[in-house]
């Protein structure tokens, strides 16, 4: 406990990162602990990857606030961050007549937050013009202009990378067990990497975040995950719709979303489902019929044959309606991002901003001049045009070498992702970082070499190379003695 | 920009086939393109025995099958770029691909052949519920880390699906020194070849568990076990019947997919029915001077009729270069019937010559059925058989003097006829 950190980040989500990178605008001593093998590996890596217009949540709550302040944000993340953002539009579609009330209250409620850009609702006949693929009993929509699209994990990534240029530590695999508040005011973190002495601590341990609020207040919190399930749709259909098409919530449920990725695919989900294990990431027949079941009021003829994948992501849905967010009365210096489920993502930006506001004032943090808000992303062989490729290439014979066919991603990306800071050390952190092996054989083909490029640039065996750290190991041994020395 | 002749994109078995079918069909400015370090394709990692029992009427490994073709492209110095990945083919053949040696290239061909190959079909698109953890591969891949990388998946082993590349896997892991535990196939009949059942399951007293699938995955950082359930006849698993088999390794051959991508980009009509290009008899496609062989163009059940398809298509693609092969004539369409799956040819020109071969595969078993091909409502073909299988393909081959009134043929129907009860 030598050195004395101005603030010990727990938890490396979007929330976490989008943190740390704003309190490095200040002359911050910052850290973040991720307990798994990389950031983004919870809640921000399985979601909708929406941009919510603001338009959900009840007038009043910390939930409206920071959504409507997020959303206004992220132009400026896209320019500073490089991360792909399209505004393509909400549209929260009603499938019978009897909906309308409850358009004209989602309406209100949109206006009362103070949802920026077009709000309205619109009649079958300029809905069906908007997206002819509508299913036939849809009636009328509310179209929500500020509504958009983000990779949730190029943005969390691009946090961190940016966070990391600028000063902040990171660590992975660092899990803390022990919270305890120091004589002189600061906090001491007991970690599975070691013990830090911080001023402050901020935690946005997602769907954990409960166990460190409880830790150290007594007002206390308990997060209950809620798991929710969806399917990606092959790129071939990345035109069926234009908006993020929700449905209009019922009794019966709060309706399935089916919205287009800026990556080109569809994603559809999530299915809500209250569970007690915060690990329990497991797919279900009955969660994966419903999601098709529901969807398919939105998405008639669903293409089953082109699906890309399953999966399903953890919410952390917190006892009280609401973000629990900043410092409680009874743990000064303990700041909360607790309980951040939906709108988190949209949220994240904002809640940065204050959370880093709040801290710099209660530490006295001064403006750091040399704040670089700029982050350029990989290089992306597959949206270059000739002229960018010629010359990639050129500069990197890498550039040269698809090893992900699906996706078009180069070995020049592949070992970028490694070697940036807060870099890959995972198949599935490459995955997150470059999109080789998101396609449609889903890492089939590229899996081999990946592992191989792993393997080298870490400098370890293919033996020990993870899908996501711990033992989540590919590959179990050599097939001969003599491979050892071959490899 | 470079120009060539014939321009074949994939080095595996259909392209090495069309380059030497072009080539002796008087070719001389031909190029292969190929994604990886070496020729051979997929035959590269195929270490077993079995291949070109037709075509060299002797028992070769894939690498030796590969190796005869890749001998006959070098004695007649036919030109190949290797780690050169395709990126781009254009509806006037213009061809963009990409390499570390060459960087960006955009070849003019005045013909293309598509030997792509297929992928095979992931856990993903299956929708298999349960966890996401290491331990599940395809077939294919584990063969490529056991067979080329010296490296063992695991030693705990289902496989689920009766593909051929699963049932070849089932008996390399065995002799790898793994266990298989059983190979569990959805539909009541394996879709692999009768010959690959007996000698890679039978024979290791594996089971081949048929109407069975593996309905849950357990195993958080690394795959523990597999539940898997009989199905009904409408292939949803029947409750009461799961059964727990641990396992650290499940493989999929669950099917193999075609990669038209390209094709596709070229603005190639894909059938439904294989989802490969829509051929004629001379397998060109719907884009004139581009034609498909191969895996690309159907998946086929042995090398040796993807040998011979490509060479065929190599040989008409230098009759369209020199402008020999007719085009332009009516296309007679060729429909399936009973019992019949992905048929090729899709059309029949209606100036046809020499024979006209058509290749499909079964929907079922069917036990002492006839194979019946029909055009204008009147049989030209009747062919008995013992046993058709959907693992197996139906080779037909019909003299054209066969298919008199082609010329005013509305369709061709092909069909199979099952004996009644």
């Amino acid at each position: 406990m030598n050195e004395i950190y101005d603030v010990i980040i727990i938890g490396g989500g979007v929330v976490g990162c989008g943190t740390a990178r704003e309190l490095m605008r200040r002359k911050a001593k910052v850290l973040l602990l991720e307990k798994t093998n990389d950031i983004c590996n919870g809640q921000s890596k399985a979601n909708t990857a929406i941009i919510h217009g603001g338009y959900d949540a009840k007038p009043g709550t910390l939930k409206a606030k920071f959504n409507v302040l997020g959303n206004a944000m992220f132009d400026q993340l896209h320019e500073e961050l490089d991360v792909p953002v399209q505004w393509n539009t909400s549209l929260v579609v009603s499938f019978s007549e009897e909906g309308h009330a409850s358009l004209e209250k989602l309406l209100d409620q949109g206006r009362q937050n103070g949802v920026r850009g077009e709000l309205r609702i619109i009649d079958e006949a300029e809905l069906r013009q908007r997206e002819p693929n509508v299913g036939s009993e849809a009636k009328e929509a509310l179209l929500v202009g500020a509504g958009g699209i983000v990779c949730p994990y190029e943005l969390t990534v691009a946090y961190a990378e940016n966070a990391a240029m600028n000063g902040a530590e990171f660590l992975r695999n660092a899990k803390v067990t022990n919270l305890k508040k120091l004589e002189n005011g600061n906090w001491k973190v007991v970690s599975t990497v070691g013990t830090f002495e911080t001023r402050a601590v901020v935690n946005a341990a997602g769907a954990y975040s409960d166990v460190f609020n409880n830790m150290v207040s007594e007002q206390k919190v308990h997060i209950r995950p809620r798991r929710g399930e969806y399917y990606i749709v092959d790129k071939k259909y990345r035109d069926v719709f234009h908006a993020a098409m929700f449905q209009l919530p019922t009794k019966m449920g709060k309706g399935i979303l089916v919205a287009p990725t800026v990556d080109g695919t569809v994603l559809i989900g999530p299915t809500a489902e209250d569970i007690d294990d915060k690990e329990d990431k497991r797919t279900t027949a009955f969660g994966l019929a419903k999601t098709l079941r529901e969807a398919a009021r939105t998405w008639e003829h669903i293409p089953t044959r082109a699906f890309i994948t399953t999966f399903s992501g953890l919410r952390a849905t917190g006892d009280k309606g609401d973000f629990v967010l900043g410092e409680p009365e009874d743990a000064p210096g303990f700041f909360n991002c607790c309980a951040v489920e939906s709108p988190g993502l949209t949220s994240s930006p904002a809640i940065a901003k204050w959370l880093s506001e709040e801290i710099a004032g209660k530490l006295d943090l001064k403006e750091n001049p040399d704040f670089n808000p700029i982050r350029k992303a990989i290089p992306k062989f597959r949206e270059m045009n000739a002229a960018e490729r010629e010359a990639a290439i050129k500069a990197n014979p890498d550039f040269g070498k698809v090893v992900c066919r699906c996706e078009t991603v180069t070995e020049a990306e592949i070992r970028e992702a490694i070697r940036r800071p807060v870099g890959a050390l995972d198949i599935d952190g490459i995955k997150r970082r470059t999109r080789a092996g998101m396609g449609r054989c889903q890492a089939g083909f590229c899996t081999p070499r990946t592992v191989e490029i792993l393997a080298e640039e870490l400098g370890v065996s293919p033996l020990e190379v993870t899908k996501f750290g711990g033992d989540s190991k590919l590959l179990q041994g050599y097939l001969f003695e003599e491979g050892k020395n071959n490899a | 920009m470079r120009n060539t002749d014939i321009l074949i994109i994939g080095g595996g078995p259909a392209g090495l086939a069309a380059a030497v079918g072009a080539y002796e069909a008087g070719a001389r400015d031909i190029l292969i393109l190929d994604r990886e370090e070496r020729l051979g394709g997929i035959l590269k990692q195929c270490i077993h025995n079995g291949f070109g029992l037709h075509t060299f009427k002797e028992e070769l490994t894939g690498p030796e099958y590969a190796q005869r073709f890749i001998e006959k492209v070098l004695a007649y110095q036919i030109p190949y770029q290797t780690e050169t990945m395709v990126l781009d083919v254009s509806a006037d053949k213009v061809v963009t691909c990409v390499s570390r040696k060459n960087g960006l290239e955009q070849i003019q061909a005045k013909a293309v052949i598509l030997c792509m190959g297929c992928r095979e079909r992931p856990r993903g698109s299956l929708g298999t519920p349960g966890e996401r953890c290491p331990g599940i591969f395809t077939a294919g891949t584990a063969q490529k880390f056991t067979n080329l990388e010296g490296l063992m998946p695991g030693k705990e082993v289902v496989i689920l699906g009766s593909g051929d590349i699963g049932l070849i896997m089932a008996r390399r892991m065995t002799f790898l020194g793994a266990k298989v535990h059983a190979c569990v196939e959805l539909m009541p009949y394996s879709s692999g070849l009768k010959r690959n059942i007996v000698q890679c399951l039978d024979d290791f007293g594996i089971p081949l568990l048929l109407s069975h699938t593996v309905v849950d995955i357990h195993g958080r950082e690394h795959l523990e076990g597999v539940t898997v359930a009989e199905v009904g006849p409408d292939l949803k698993p029947i409750p009461g019947t799961e059964k727990y088999f641990p396992c650290d390794t499940l493989l999929l051959s669950v099917g193999l997919i075609p990669e038209n991508e390209l094709s596709e980009m070229a603005g190639v009509k894909i059938a439904p029915s294989t989802s490969g290009a829509e051929v004629d008899e001379q397998l060109q496609t719907s884009v004139p001077g581009i034609f498909s062989a191969g895996n690309v163009l159907h998946v086929h059940d042995l090398v040796d009729f993807v040998s011979e398809e490509a060479m065929k298509a190599g040989a008409n693609a230098y009759r369209y270069v020199q402008g020999q092969l007719p085009q332009g004539g009516r296309k007679v369409p060729v429909q399936m019937g009973f019992g019949v799956g992905g048929i090729v040819p899709q059309f029949v020109s209606e100036n046809a010559e020499d024979k006209v071969s058509f290749m499909f595969r079964p929907r079922n078993v069917y036990r002492n059925a006839k194979v019946i091909v029909e055009m204008n409502r009147e049989q030209v073909l009747s062919k008995k058989t013992m046993i058709l299988a959907p693992g197996e393909m139906v080779n037909l081959s019909i003299p054209v003097e066969k298919l008199k009134g082609l010329d005013k043929a509305d369709s061709i129907l092909v069909r199979i006829e099952v004996p009644e009860a």
